[in-house]
């Protein structure tokens, strides 16, 4: 029973959602696939058969290449050949390391919506978390290298939570909304990272890019598997790692019950005398701390150096994933790891098939928009109204 | 026009909301329509007013059958619903919010003929005596006022048969006395009322006859002449109700609270507490009257910590609280029970569980080290669950899906789990059926006997009257009189309320 109340039923919508994106998207794939509708005046029959083998080829091709081929995985288990192991489990580990930085930055929204702020600042306490440690690395260059690699991490992860509590501190103190002082700081924290990529400290000799020097040469976060070409790191363990200890500070600790209680309601939060001003500010602080580590760790793992792109809209993309996820942080992993597969598996695609990479874009949209819109996928599958009590509404 | 409603019956999954409910109101009548919270008053109106259609039964206006498949049908049948919370646009004018939906327009452009709008809404409110004015923002008036605007709202469209739902819930006394009188006006211009209350003082007052609602059937119809409270809240209930609350006499003892010559001011910086100076000893209850915004609400605050106070001194059990937190003077035993549940005492996205520790999760055993413990919260919500009778499905329900009475029994339940010296309860029993309110005063008579010292802050004279073994009548940031509660009569009470003499 809890078991159900707990886990099944949460994840139902959006499951649900998913699976109707994915209908819709081949719908589209078919009334867009114009060569095949040529036929369909002289066959109707068979142009349906072909539009159908086709949608097949499109979304197995995005499976294979976000999860591989499983006759190759097979083989791969009975071999030694680094080379062979490597190309069979490739899509798997590029998908999580797709995944890392959507998990961090999923929970550093889902951690803000919980506790009653709204951090739309995700995006910039990433990059800035990435810039911190990027100046730690590059300033403390002869520390061994175990020793730099925490070093900067901490200080990432502080850089993330200072941009994250300046929008705290400001609503606590002064009553700005965060929503406003988050989305400008954005933009802060895009132009400080341009500024300080043209500084000679950071940028390679001569380079007129904004890109620092390598960092990888330096230090980087240690790869799981020593095989060529697999990018996957220890940074997606560490994501892990948070997503549980994210759910038990929420859950189980007083702090998070306090943060909890202060997000829904300020006034009886303050009754039941919680310092409700703290609270806010060490929520936002936690939300860009998370948001500054998973910057650090896709600088320093899987990118290996800092530029102005670093980021392709984690922060952003993290809004519509927590709230895919419903806010969980369990939910903001599989979210994170189904947005990490479309994208590996799309390239995939679009390689074998033709298809363009927009048309996983299309999915991921409409995924947002049916968990946007519960009332449609009730009515799609016709799911009963449970209220919380199971009884009628007066 | 006379409306009748014949057997109604309607389902939801698992309850019987209206079982085969008769009732009938007259041309130019006041039918009160009684019934503890989840009677079926509202199922049966939103059936009336078009929003739900009843799984059997009839609807006849005037003698006709008639149908209604959406409001807009109800509406245009003349049936007006003036709903609990209003269905006003706030950034709207008085006409803008009264013809939005029945706005005529003029023009091929289909403009809003505001001028006509204006007319009439000025018209209706001089016949009516409802005193509105057309031009001012929603906003920017009181809500007796908004209320008025809803009425305009269904004298606009024409509406002779007028459904109002608590009206009085969110009214003062003095604005209850003023709808009373435009309810008047309105039945003698022949409209007919339909008024839901589960107030009986009320209905008794403002009804030329009575239905009561239990658990959706009809209990009864009566006519005011030939009842009495102690008749209408047994048929509401079911079962004799102690309106008057059996306690035997305080025994007063030590003095817990003392506030002397307090001074505290308002958000908008105006002194609302004008030199306060009040004691509460162990073992009595002393119950602060008097009309809402007489520097109450700002009394409380101070003594519990949310408001800082500009001159006097507060003293509860031997120590100085002038400068302490909300949490500080709980920990010196005091329990807190807020004005409005809603907004200070619950947690409505939060379980009931939750709500259970909120004042108390940082304390063993509910946690130790910064790290809650499931099972001896749970252990603990269940418990009181248990104690206070509250119904809820499980201890993991949103506090946001009980009925009003149960959230109140939720922060009393909570606020009186740990050891108590002190009890600060501001309106504890607002908007509550008359089960509950008995519940809740019994357990305040409890705790009393228990050696607490209570202060309690109504609006209620009733409840005033029923529980306070002491009477400090509050009005205008002052103390105008206390009085003894054996010996005090509603008079008394209520010309001190009013400034005295």
């Amino acid at each position: 029973m809890t078991v159900w109340r707990r886990t099944i039923l949460p994840a139902l919508m959006p499951l649900l959602a998913v699976f109707t994106a994915f209908v819709v998207g081949s719908v589209f794939l078919f009334i867009t696939d114009i060569e095949n509708l040529k036929h369909f005046p002289g066959d109707p029959l068979g142009t349906i058969v072909a539009g159908l083998v086709n949608i097949g080829k499109a979304y197995s091709a995005m499976v294979t290449g976000a999860f591989g081929v499983p006759a190759k995985l097979v083989a791969a288990m009975s071999s030694s050949q680094p080379k062979v192991i490597a190309g069979a489990i490739r899509p798997i580990t590029e998908t999580l390391v797709a995944s890392s930085p959507l998990i961090f930055t999923g929970l550093a929204v889902a951690i803000s919506f919980r506790t009653g702020v709204f951090n739309i600042g995700v995006e910039g306490q990433f990059i800035l978390g990435a810039m911190g440690a990027t100046i730690a690395v590059l300033a403390f260059q002869d520390v061994p290298k175990p020793l730099l690699l925490i070093l900067a991490t901490v200080i990432g992860t502080l850089s993330g939570a200072l941009w994250g509590f300046i929008p705290g501190f400001l609503k606590a103190r002064t009553g700005a909304h965060e929503v406003i002082t988050t989305i400008m700081l954005n933009y802060v924290a895009a132009q400080l990272v341009l500024f300080g990529l043209r500084s000679d400290f950071l940028k390679p000799v001569g380079s007129t890019l904004p890109i620092s020097k390598p960092l990888s040469t330096i230090v980087r976060v240690p790869l799981i598997f020593e095989l060529p070409a697999i990018r996957l790191h220890y940074g997606f363990v560490v994501a892990l790692i948070m997503a549980v200890i994210v759910s038990w500070f929420i859950f189980r600790s007083t702090k998070g019950f306090e943060l909890r209680a202060a997000g829904f309601n300020l006034m009886a939060a303050r009754y039941a005398g919680i310092n409700a001003s703290g609270s806010i500010m060490l929520a936002m602080a936690f939300s860009g701390g998370l948001a500054g580590l998973g910057g650090t760790l896709e600088v320093l793992g899987t990118v290996g150096q800092m530029s102005n792109d670093l980021s392709s809209g984690f922060g952003f993309n993290a809004i519509a994933l927590a709230l895919l996820a419903g806010n969980r942080p369990g939910g903001v992993v599989a979210a994170a790891l189904l947005f990490g597969a479309l994208r590996t598996g799309g390239g995939l695609m679009q390689v074998k098939t033709g298809i363009p990479l927009d048309l996983l874009f299309f999915v991921q949209a409409l995924v947002i928009m049916f968990v946007a819109a519960p009332a449609l996928i009730r009515s799609i599958y016709r799911m009963k109204v449970h209220s919380a009590d199971g009884v009628a509404p007066q | 026009m006379r409306l009748e409603l014949k057997e109604i019956t309607k389902r939801f999954p698992g309850v019987l909301a209206n079982d085969r409910v008769s009732i009938s109101v007259d041309r130019g009548e006041v039918l009160g329509l009684l019934g503890e919270n989840g009677a079926g008053k509202t199922t049966l109106m939103n059936i009336l007013s078009g929003i739900y259609r009843p799984d059997s039964g009839e609807i006849l206006i005037g003698g006709t059958v008639r149908n209604f498949q959406d409001p807009h049908q109800a509406i245009d049948a003349g049936i007006g619903m003036v709903h609990q919370h209003f269905q006003l646009v706030p950034v709207f004018d008085v006409v803008e919010s009264v013809a939005l939906g029945a706005e005529t327009v003029t023009g091929w452009l289909g403009t809003f003929d505001r001028a006509a709008a204006r007319r009439r809404v000025v018209e209706l409110s001089e016949q009516h005596g409802l005193d509105v004015d057309p031009d001012a923002k929603i906003e920017d008036l009181p809500v007796g006022v908004r209320q008025r605007v809803e009425i305009l709202k269904a004298l606009y469209r024409k509406s002779d048969i007028l459904v109002l739902d608590e009206p009085s819930a969110v009214l003062t006394p003095a604005e209850t006395l003023d709808l009373f009188k435009i309810i008047r006006g309105l039945t003698a211009g022949g409209t007919s009322v339909i008024f839901i209350t589960h107030k009986l003082g009320e209905v008794l007052e403002v009804a030329d006859r009575i239905t009561v609602l239990r658990r959706g059937t009809v209990a009864g119809t009566v006519k005011p002449a030939d009842t009495s409270r102690e008749e209408l809240a047994t048929l509401m209930v079911g079962r004799d109700v102690e309106l008057l609350v059996s306690k035997g006499v305080a025994k007063p003892a030590g003095v817990v609270l003392s506030v002397k010559n307090v001074l505290v001011m308002d958000d908008r910086l105006q002194m609302a507490v004008k030199g306060v100076s009040l004691e509460v000893r162990a073992g009595e209850i002393v119950a602060v009257a008097g009309v809402h915004g007489n520097g109450q609400t700002e009394l409380v605050e101070a003594i519990v910590g949310l408001r800082s106070i500009d001159s006097g001194e507060i003293v509860i059990g031997g120590e100085n609280v002038v400068h302490a937190s909300p949490r500080q003077v709980a920990d010196l035993g005091v329990a807190h029970i807020p004005e409005d549940r809603m907004r200070d005492g619950l947690i409505a996205g939060m379980t009931v569980e939750e709500n259970y520790i909120l004042d108390s999760y940082h304390r063993a055993p509910y946690s130790s080290r910064g790290w809650l413990h499931a099972r001896e919260v749970a252990a603990a919500a269940e418990q009181g669950v248990r104690d206070y009778h509250i119904q809820t499905p499980s201890i993991d329900t949103f506090a946001s899906s009980l009925s009003g009475g149960n959230q109140q029994k939720v922060v009393v339940a909570r606020e009186f789990s740990r050891a108590v010296k002190l009890v600060v309860a501001a309106q504890p029993t607002r908007g509550l059926d008359v089960g509950s309110i008995e519940y809740i005063h019994t357990r305040l008579v409890e705790q009393r006997d228990a050696g607490a010292a209570i202060l309690i802050v109504s609006t209620e004279l009733d409840e005033v009257l029923a529980v306070a073994d002491r009477i400090a009548v509050m009005f205008d940031g002052r103390i105008a009189g206390i009085l003894e509660g054996a010996s005090a009569t509603r008079e008394a009470v209520g010309i001190l309320m009013g400034g005295g003499v």
